[in-house]
């Protein structure tokens, strides 16, 4: 850095803009031409759109060329933000993927932390393959098995009455409140065995002498997972939970779309199914469009700030 | 010493059951599936059908099969499939070896941008409107190109061609190797390892994605997909309708009633189908892709 600043002063152009002369690009002509069409492709399929946005600034008709479309202002935007509808959906988007976030962080660290104890190797390894499994079946049929599961003569209050928790079955999916918990545990299921994937890698890093040196002292188990393998996982976890910052309004939409019913969509309607009812559905893109605009800026906002927040406390940057 | 002993053997022993409940805990819903799959369509109807079928029958999976749509949607599945994970595979690992070449002067601008995709959407609507500009409305391609390359898959087969010595690139350089033969002859077929674990990524992608046809080709039944006609079924059977239910599974309702086939044995069968070809290649992939997400979800 120092370097630079000084080249800076004493040369007027920079080593750095040697880097891209006629002479290295003529040189690495080859990966420029392989690289230009995935440019290409990226542009069109992850920036292009964003041309589109210019739909929720127009009382945009299906059509009409884009110079016949009349424009609007921010007319839709303070549509949007009038919309009682639409403070739900954020509340929906939010409380879900948080409790989504709280739920599968701490449900796949434990169980990382508890499969990383299993002596038999066999036995650890199978179990890690079967918690797999739920994660390689679509939403479609997770769905399916989550609603028969819960159904009125499913097994889950099949069981509850057994045990006479209950007398008799409760609607679990037919009851807005019970439908943030209904997917938080959907997802957990799903989604723990992948989960701790990252996490037992990160425990399989950690110097053994570590553990040895412990054993030697007479740690007990417990007091090894909480001063050893732990701290060997925080910067994983941190960094995991960052990254999850980003996507805080990321909650999904195929589970809330498959599982929600009409009476509970007060509770599961996230912005990307507002945004589906308002534009494709209805015809009002304009509005649709201006829902996801929010969606991405606050997210584009968000993970600067984790990006930075990254960096601040040392940490790779993300981007 | 000894009060330690007995508290590690009862902790392990907890340990042990709550890893015996977890096993069972995944694997119950599917196993449950699979018996109400091969039981009789109207026993099923009387309940406690758990873990093995009551009244044997193949009624189920033939109803599945001789319902031309499913079939043809199975197909669509497998062709979808396949052509994402060859073509994806092949230009995935293409940019990735490029992005992987230190002295590339590009490379820092490309990752940047390509990366930033992983956090960045335009929204549905938008992205709408570009496919159908594109003239993907309704056409095959639509289930191909869109997510030909991403940037998490580019990145975990770009970490794995670094680890590579970099001796080969510049041996092969010095022989006179174009960049793309080398690409091709020394550093594809290095990768087969990460190739598994990405191709296995990419065709979970694709087999199980729905709403791709929800959104893009719901009005062509014959680009319909094996699990967009199971979502066809799960929505229908939600609303307790029957006969639209078997409508939506395009199962002749008075053939169904005929074979004793319900809308829910129907689409127990269907998802046993639509689950087992993925079920049954990721336990052999389970090494490689426990080390590619180790790899990709926390590196930059």
């Amino acid at each position: 850095m120092k370097e630079g600043a000084a080249s800076h002063q004493s040369v007027p152009q920079r080593p750095r803009d040697r880097k891209y002369s006629w002479d290295a690009i003529k040189k690495q002509k080859e990966l420029i031409l392989m690289s230009i069409p995935f440019c290409i492709y990226i542009f069109i399929f992850s920036y292009l759109p964003i041309w589109g946005w210019s739909m929720a600034f127009q009382n945009y008709r299906l059509g009409k060329s884009f110079f016949e479309q009349e424009w609007a202002g921010l007319k839709h935007f303070k549509l949007l933000f009038l919309d009682e509808g639409f403070g739900r959906v954020i509340r929906n988007t939010v409380a879900m993927s948080f409790i989504n976030l709280v739920l599968g962080f701490a449900t796949a660290i434990i169980l990382a932390l508890l499969l990383n104890e299993l002596k038999n190797r066999l036995f650890k390894r199978t179990v890690q393959t079967i918690s797999y499994l739920p994660h390689f079946l679509s939403w479609v049929i997770a769905a399916g098995i989550v609603s028969s599961v819960l159904s009125s003569d499913g097994i889950v209050n099949d069981l509850l009455m057994k045990l006479n928790i209950i007398d008799k079955p409760v609607l679990w999916l037919s009851v807005g409140k019970y439908f943030w918990g209904v997917v938080g545990v959907s997802t957990v299921w799903k989604e723990l065995g992948w989960n701790t994937i990252i996490y037992l890698g990160a425990m399989s890093a950690i110097d053994p002498t570590l553990y040895e040196a412990a054993a030697v002292d007479g740690v007990g188990r417990l007091r090894k997972m909480w001063h050893i393998t732990l701290p060997g996982i925080k910067p994983t976890v941190i960094i995991l939970l960052i990254m999850s910052i980003g996507r805080l309004l990321e909650a999904g939409f195929e589970v809330q779309y498959l599982l929600g019913r009409g009476m509970t969509m007060d509770w599961a309607e996230t912005i990307d199914i507002f945004a589906l009812n308002y534009g494709i559905k209805i015809g009002n893109y304009s509005l649709g469009t201006a829902a996801g605009i929010f969606k991405s800026i606050v997210s584009i906002i968000l993970i600067f700030l984790a990006n930075g927040l990254a960096k601040k406390i040392g940490e790779e940057r993300l981007i | 010493m000894k009060k330690r002993k007995t508290f590690d053997i009862i902790f392990d022993i907890l340990n042990y059951t709550f890893m015996i409940i977890l096993v069972i805990f995944s694997l119950y819903p599917f196993i449950n599936t699979i018996a109400v799959s091969f039981n009789a369509g109207m026993d099923t109807i009387k309940g406690g059908i758990y873990i093995w079928p009551r009244v044997w029958t193949l009624e189920n999976y033939k109803a599945v099969f001789e319902s031309g749509t499913v079939f043809h949607a199975f197909f669509v599945s497998v062709a979808r499939t396949l052509l994402s994970v060859s073509l994806g595979l092949f230009l995935t690992s293409l940019i990735a070896y490029v992005l992987s070449r230190k002295e590339f002067i590009f490379r820092k601008q490309i990752t940047a941008v390509f990366v930033f995709t992983m956090y960045f959407n335009a929204g549905l609507i938008p992205n709408y409107f570009l496919i159908k500009n594109l003239g993907l409305i309704n056409n095959f391609a639509v289930y191909v190109i869109p997510g030909l390359v991403n940037a998490f898959n580019m990145i975990v087969i770009r970490t794995y061609i670094r680890g590579l010595p970099e001796s080969l690139v510049e041996s092969a350089k010095i022989d006179g190797a174009s960049e793309f033969k080398i690409f091709l002859r020394i550093i594809l077929p290095l990768c087969k390892p990460v190739l598994a674990t990405v191709g296995l990524f990419i065709a979970v992608g694709s087999w199980n994605s729905w709403f791709d046809t929800f959104l893009y080709a719901s009005s062509r039944q014959n680009l319909s997909t094996l699990q967009y006609e199971l979502m066809k079924l799960l929505s229908a059977s939600m609303m307790k309708n029957a006969s639209s239910a078997m409508a939506a599974g395009g199962v002749n309702a008075q053939e169904m009633s005929a074979k004793l086939v319900t809308p829910v044995s129907l689409r127990a069968a269907i998802t046993i189908v639509a689950a087992t070809p993925i079920l049954l290649v990721y336990p052999f992939l389970q090494k490689h892709f426990v080390t590619g997400l180790v790899v990709g979800s926390v590196k930059e």
